[in-house]
């Protein structure tokens, strides 16, 4: 995977297989201090301090039918090779924390990519799910909150074409004005 | 370009509720994008992307789209599953968007299944 749009959409995957509710997306972009950091938070189930301890392992996986796991392990690879680290937090019960830093004008950071896809096909799939994406650029703040979009449309459905429509769209012009660089 | 606001939402949902009312709400056809670290890593979101865009285009609303994990057959991602009401579902394998594209138009539109593509047929049994 070489955008960190793909790495989002992995994860936030994770996150609602692990029956979360709410996931929380937050991208900081600090060029004073050269950091690119990615917070994603979630509801879910949550891990014990023994499954934590394997998550990052690329051959240890909860699932039956492979042998492999390489979602989170990849991510790790990705903020280490630009200079920076992931560390994952998780309360069984209360819900995951994973913070992924990366050195923002590092060569090998990879492009944050299609951030608007990426949120469009969590949505599309998951509509019972609340996301917030929330991105920082300086004093910049861009914030979208299914939450408060599924107030507005009543009862038309979130995974509506027009609804992912407008979305898109919506994501897009945010990050325009904020002037994202990653 | 004009800015997006609030308002256009609201003008999405009257637009929604009024074409509704003209049918009876049922969906026809269920489209689901494995989406798997396997199928991401190896284009699932682009397949996403076309199949929205197709969507879009068609002005259907009897298409549902939803995405699952990885079920395993990680070597054949992206894979897609075509449930057309009533039929056995149809699994594609090896997608792409142009493929995805030809699968809208041939076979979730006009009901001819794309062979060349079929991975399986009928639904998924867990042992």
């Amino acid at each position: 995977m070489l955008e960190l749009a793909l790495h989002i959409l992995d994860i936030a995957e994770n996150s609602t297989r692990a029956g979360a509710r709410h996931v929380d997306i937050h991208l900081k972009e600090d060029p004073g201090h050269d950091l690119l950091t990615l917070e994603i938070t979630d509801d879910g189930a949550g891990m014990d301090q023994e499954t934590l301890a394997k998550a990052l392992d690329p051959f240890y996986t909860t699932k039956k039918v492979r042998r492999v796991g390489l979602g989170l392990p990849m991510l790790a690879q990705a903020a280490e090779s630009a200079g920076g680290e992931l560390i994952l937090s998780s309360e069984p019960g209360k819900g995951t924390r994973l913070k992924v830093t990366f050195g923002l004008r590092h060569l090998d950071r990879q492009p944050l990519g299609d951030i608007a896809g990426s949120l469009v096909t969590l949505i599309a799939g998951n509509p019972d799910i609340d996301f917030t994406y929330c991105h920082e650029c300086q004093d910049k703040i861009y914030l979208l909150s299914t939450e408060e979009i599924k107030k507005e449309i009543e009862d038309v459905p979130i995974n509506h074409v027009e609804i992912l429509k407008y979305i898109r769209c919506h994501v897009a012009e945010g990050m325009k004005e904020i002037g994202s660089e990653a | 370009m004009a800015k997006i606001t609030i308002e256009d939402l609201k003008k999405i949902k009257e637009r929604v509720h009024a074409e509704t009312a003209l049918r009876d709400g049922h969906l026809r056809v269920k489209v689901t994008v494995h989406m798997g670290t396997c199928g991401i890593a190896s284009g699932a979101k682009e397949v996403m992307d076309a199949l929205l865009r197709e969507i879009e285009e068609a002005g259907v609303t009897d298409v549902a789209v939803t995405t699952s994990g990885c079920m395993g057959l990680c070597s054949r991602e992206p894979l897609v599953t075509v449930e057309i009401l009533n039929q056995e579902p149809i699994k594609y394998e090896y997608m792409n968007s142009n493929k995805m594209r030809q699968v809208f138009k041939r076979h979730i539109l006009e009901g001819e299944i794309q062979n060349p593509f079929v991975l399986a047929r009928g639904a998924e049994t867990q042992k």
